[in-house]
This record gives structure tokens, C-alpha cells and sequence, in this order.
């Protein structure tokens, strides 16, 4: 964010040691997510669906280490997570490759690649250009993705099947629906809970205060001694990287890679997630990712129009509630608490 | 030579598209500072009116007089704006620019389905007003009249508009506000109605731009997200907030769009992009940018 916005739209900070304390709400909803399986009645498309927004949650935090933590609005994010989805597409359809961990080492590091590429170009800049350049450069993998037909299958897309996990380990014997909603679901949530612990510990470490002091007041930033363009050079890779991560989970799940991941509006999707949940705390884009991949799965259900749905619920969120669900939710509880 | 001619003529004619969209785009960056992620949306309503305007009319009223329908749609687009501007962005501007996107992101996902709500799914079309001019031999090609003619608006509408923003008071006070906004407020600049009108203005010239397509290519859906990042492109060529810049950036993008299709058709869309990227590199405030428009 830029100056002045962060101070004067700060969420009430929580009253510390209220009952259970964040350490029991973390293990209370990983024991929730461990047992889904074993509850008869959450149906296993509930947890295909929850796999979906558990990825989308990792593209989100990854987003906002760029959004909430270094103040720059990526407008070219599904560059990193179509890179890595497209890689696995290739590994699949060229090398022949089923084996999960390889999708993910190639996601990681060909979306790293591109992060290199993208960043050391876009970081010279903030604010409306950075976010314009992003862009321009995400459209430039789209264009590719889309005419070189005869490499990536044009519209037509690549179709990956169920990989083999843990190395070849597991794999194989399941119908795709089971392997998807209970072999696949524990996968992505230990890769999901992996990420998330390490995108946590990013942004509380010196490296994450310093990308915040950035964030907040730059010329300040440099005069302490922080090298503002290396640090946010260094965050844009991250925030790709782990965004790759998020691609390569996602590609064995969803069964087809196409250009739409790469698409502008598919950039537009993280951003709304993150802006939704609120980007001024590190739980928020998280909560954001997976109430809108529900949201969305059921409005594309039920009403033919959910695009606009989506549209009204940004233009109120910016409107009226600049802090996302989170902010909102902070702010609900200071009151019920002073009540 | 021919299909040389002819080439030349499609990229003008796509050039002269482009540089309403593009102008109306850069124009109201330069005065609002906003980048108005709706406009391809509002471009595309334009289209939708027309071809509409035009299903409605094409039985009663001869072909050439359809032309007059262009402005009416046109005037729809630029009323869609004077609802948008106070309702929506004034509330805005004394925030982060960050949320400027994403409420004119909220708008776009809001116009899509609008069209799709108003005008069902399927395209619509208006070939009755292309149909009825016959084509005419330029240096030896056949070329449709019609897109002559909108050739003839893109250059009209650039320099009516240089007209306005350079020979008219209308004008100094638009280039006042977008050079220094406090100062022309403190200068007794009623910056709140130069903002609404360079808003009206910018959605005006994106539904001629609409309209005066329809007749070629129809009114698709989605049409709007593919224009909006074209316009960019030329705007980030040319340089954000110039109209010069829009216009050089149009006609690069009408010249090299039309030869990457013709020579080299499956990087067209790639090679755009790249463009614009050099450019946003090696010249960030683009072609025609001051560097004031770049630290905005």
C-alpha cells in the first residue's frame, strides 16, 4: 500500500491471550482438515472443491507477500502459476513423466525462472507501472500459449492425468474420483500447509519487516540501509515461486491446462481473492481464497450471472469494506467486545 | 501491390479503432490518474447499442442514414459514464490507486454480464449498414466503403480532439488539471466537473469506437477484455496520459498487428506485448510521456 492508506485503515489489533490463542486455532482446524475424509457426511466433491481453494489459498499468500507486504499490485500473476501448471503439462506430454514431485521441482523452478525474468524488469518500477508492466508481460506467455498450438495445444489445452506421488509410491489403482478426493486432498494439504508455514515465516522474519518498512515509506527504507530494489527484487521471485508451486498442484487436480490460466483475468481472480479476505493481515488472502472458490462454485451453480455478482461483491468491498473479510471481521468482534 | 494496399488500409482502419479506445483510455488517465480497467467494457457497450440500435431500424430507415446512429450510441456510452464517474470512482480519490483498479476491475466483471444479461449470449450483428456501400478501387484494390469511412472518423476524431484539448478554454483547463491538480483547484478550477467531463469525454470516444466497429466484426462477448489490452499496449507505447502518444501507439500496433498476422501469425499476439514491454524498459514514460506522467 502506499503512504498514509496503511495507517489510517490499520485493523484493531486483537486483545492478546483471549481464550484459546492462535496455536489452538491453527491445530484445531488441522485436525478438522486431517479428519474431512473420515466424516461421512462432508462428500468427497466437498473436498476436491476444498483442494481447489486450499491451491488457490498458496496463489494468494504467495500474491500478497508482492500485495500486502511490499506495496506492489501485480496485475501479471498468472504468469508464474500458468508457467508451472503448462510445465507439468509438458512433462506429461513429452517426457511422460507421472511422478508428482517432479511436476512440483519444475513448477517451482520454471516459474522461479520466469519470476527472474519478469522481475528484474518489473521492480524498477512501482505503483500503475509496475502493475501495467506485469501485465503486458504475463499477456506476452498468454499470446505464446495460445498460437504455438502445435507445442501447447492451443485453446485445446493439455490433458494431465492422476499423478504418481511420494515418488511412485502411491498411485495408480484408485478410480480418479477417490484418488482426487482422498490421497490427492492429503497431498495438497501437506504441500499447502508446507507453503504456508514458509510464506509465515518469510514475513516474520528481518527480511519481511524490511519489505513492510518498504512498503510503508521507501525513502525511509533506503536511508536505514535496506537495499529496496534487491529486497523487492528478492520478493517478486518468492511470490512467483510459490505461486508456481500453487500452478503444479493444480494442473494433476483440475485434469487440463489451457491458456486461460494465463490469461489477465485469471491475474485478476488472485487479486480479488487477496483483496477480498484483506490484504493487511497474513491470514486474510488465505480465508479470501477459499470463500471464493466456494463462492464461485456455487454462484457458476446456481445463477447464471455470477461474473457480476463477483463485480458487485469488488465494488462494495472497495466501497465500504477496504479491509477485506478479515478487517471486517476484526472490526465486528473490538465492537462486540466493547458491547 | 494489391495486397499491399490493402494490408495498409486494414491497419489504418485498425489503427483508427484503436486510437479512440487508446485516447479515451489515455485521456482519462492523464487527467484522473486512473486506469480505467473497465473501458474495453465500455467500448463494447457501445458496440452492443449499435448493433442493437441498428437490428431495431435497418427495415425502416434507409442504409446511409443508419450512419447517424453512430453518435446516439456513442452518447448511450458516454450516459453509462456520467453514472459511473460520481457513483463510482469519486468516493476513490483520496485513496491508494490500488483500489482505483480493482473498483474499476469490480466494474468490468459487472459490465460483462450486464451485456450478456441485456443482449443474451449469441452475437449480434450489423452488416445492413456495411452492405449498403459498394466498394471502392483504391490504387488499384477493392476495399470496402465502409471502412474507409471509419478511417475517415479515427482521423476526424484525432483532430477534433487536439482541436479541443490545444484551441479551446475547455482545453486549458483540462491540461491544467491534469498537470497539477491542487494548483488548478487553488486557481478556482472546478476540478470535480473537469474530472466528470474527461471521464464523459473518454467513454464517449470509446463507444464511438464500439459503434462504429459493429458493422465489420459484430458485437461478441468478451470482446471488450481483448480491446482493453490492445488499447494498453498502445498506450504504453505512445506513453500513458498523451494523446500524441495514443495515436503514434495505435497506428504501431495497426501497422504490426496487421504484418505479424500476415508473415509471422503465431506470435501476432506475443509480439504486442514484447513491444510494449521494451518500451515500458527502456522508455517508461513511453514514446510521448513526460517523465511528470510517469511518477504520477
Amino acid at each position: 500500500m502506499n503512504r498514509g492508506a496503511a495507517s489510517t485503515e490499520a485493523i484493531p489489533r486483537p486483545a492478546p491471550a483471549r481464550t484459546l490463542g492462535r496455536a489452538g486455532y491453527v491445530a484445531a482446524l488441522a485436525a478438522l482438515l486431517i479428519a474431512l475424509p473420515f466424516i461421512p457426511q462432508v462428500p468427497p466433491f466437498q473436498r476436491i472443491l476444498l483442494s481447489y481453494g486450499l491451491i488457490a489459498g498458496i496463489t494468494a499468500l504467495a500474491f500478497n507477500l508482492l500485495l500486502g507486504y511490499t506495496g506492489l499490485l501485480s496485475f501479471g500473476h498468472s504468469a508464474f502459476f500458468g508457467t508451472a501448471a503448462y510445465t507439468t503439462a509438458f512433462l506429461v506430454r513429452y517426457l511422460h513423466l507421472t511422478s508428482m514431485e517432479a511436476y512440483l521441482a519444475a513448477g517451482f523452478l520454471s516459474s522461479l525462472v520466469v519470476a527472474v525474468v519478469f522481475g528484474v524488469v518489473c521492480v524498477r518500477y512501482t505503483r500503475i507501472f509496475f502493475s501495467i508492466l506485469a501485465l503486458a508481460l504475463s499477456q506476452v506467455l498468454w499470446g505464446l500459449a495460445i498460437k504455438l498450438f502445435w507445442i501447447t495445444g492451443g485453446t485445446d489445452g493439455i490433458r494431465v492425468p492422476s499423478p504418481t506421488l511420494l515418488f511412485g509410491l502411491i498411485g495408480g489403482g484408485d478410480d480418479k474420483l477417490t484418488f482426487l478426493a482422498t490421497t490427492y486432498y492429503y497431498y495438497v494439504l501437506a504441500i499447502f500447509a508446507l507453503c504456508v508455514g514458509a510464506l509465515w515465516l518469510v514475513v516474520h522474519s528481518p527480511f519481511g519487516k524490511a519489505l513492510q518498512a518498504i512498503r510503508d515509506n521507501e525513502v525511509r527504507a533506503e536511508f536505514v540501509g535496506v537495499p529496496v530494489r534487491t529486497y523487492r527484487l528478492v520478493a517478486f521471485v518468492l511470490s512467483g515461486a510459490f505461486t508456481g508451486i500453487a500452478g503444479a498442484l493444480w494442473a494433476p487436480l483440475n485434469g487440463h491446462v489451457t491458456p486461460d490460466v494465463l490469461y489477465w483475468p485469471f491475474s485478476g481472480r488472485i487479486v480479488f481473492m487477496t483483496v477480498l479476505g484483506g490484504f493487511k493481515s497474513f491470514v486474510g488472502p488465505l480465508i479470501g481464497a477459499v470463500v471464493f472458490n466456494h463462492l464461485e462454485a456455487y454462484a457458476v451453480g446456481y445463477a447464471t450471472y455470477w461474473q457480476a455478482v463477483l463485480g458487485v461483491v469488488l465494488v462494495l468491498l472497495v466501497l465500504l469494506m477496504p479491509t477485506g473479510l478479515v478487517g471486517a471481521g476484526a472490526r465486528l468482534a473490538a465492537r462486540l467486545r466493547r458491547s | 501491390m494489391s495486397i499491399l494496399v490493402i494490408q495498409l488500409l486494414n491497419a489504418l482502419l485498425y489503427a483508427a479503432i484503436l486510437f479512440l479506445i487508446a485516447g479515451g483510455l489515455s485521456l482519462i488517465y492523464g487527467v484522473m490518474r486512473i486506469v480505467n480497467l473497465a473501458h474495453g467494457s465500455l467500448y463494447a457497450v457501445g458496440a452492443y447499442v449499435m448493433a442493437w440500435l441498428v437490428g431495431g431500424l435497418a427495415a425502416r430507415l434507409p442504409a446511409p442514414a443508419l450512419l447517424a446512429v453512430l453518435p446516439l450510441a456513442a452518447a448511450a456510452v458516454a450516459a453509462v459514464g456520467a453514472l459511473i464517474e460520481p457513483a463510482f470512482l469519486r468516493p476513490l480519490y483520496r485513496r491508494a490507486e490500488e483500489y482505483q483498479l480493482l473498483m474499476t476491475f469490480g466494474l468490468l466483471l459487472l459490465l460483462e454480464d450486464l451485456m450478456r444479461f441485456v443482449w443474451g449470449p449469441t452475437p449480434l450483428s450489423a452488416t445492413a449498414l456495411w452492405a449498403s456501400f459498394r466498394p471502392v478501387t483504391v490504387l488499384g484494390a477493392p476495399y470496402p466503403t465502409y471502412n474507409l469511412l471509419v478511417i475517415l472518423v479515427g482521423l476526424v476524431a484525432a483532430a477534433l480532439l487536439w482541436a479541443f484539448v490545444y484551441r479551446t478554454r475547455f482545453g486549458v483547463l483540462l491540461r491544467a488539471t491534469s498537470q497539477d491538480m491542487r494548483m488548478a483547484a487553488a486557481l478556482g478550477i472546478d476540478v470535480r466537473r473537469i474530472y466528470l467531463q474527461a471521464f464523459v469525454l473518454g467513454c464517449f470516444m470509446a463507444g464511438l469506437a464500439g459503434a462504429v466497429i459493429v458493422p465489420i466484426q459484430g458485437a461478441v462477448l468478451g470482446m471488450g477484455v481483448e480491446a482493453l489490452i490492445l488499447a494498453f499496449v498502445a498506450v504504453v507505447i505512445g506513453g500513458l496520459g498523451s494523446l500524441e502518444g495514443a495515436l503514434v501507439g495505435a497506428v504501431i500496433v495497426g501497422l504490426v498487428r496487421t504484418a505479424a498476422i500476415q508473415y509471422v501469425p503465431e506470435l501476432e499476439l506475443a509480439i504486442l506485448y514484447l513491444i510494449a514491454a521494451v518500451v515500458l524498459i527502456t522508455r517508461p514514460s513511453g514514446l510521448f510521456g513526460t517523465r511528470e506522467a510517469r511518477r504520477a
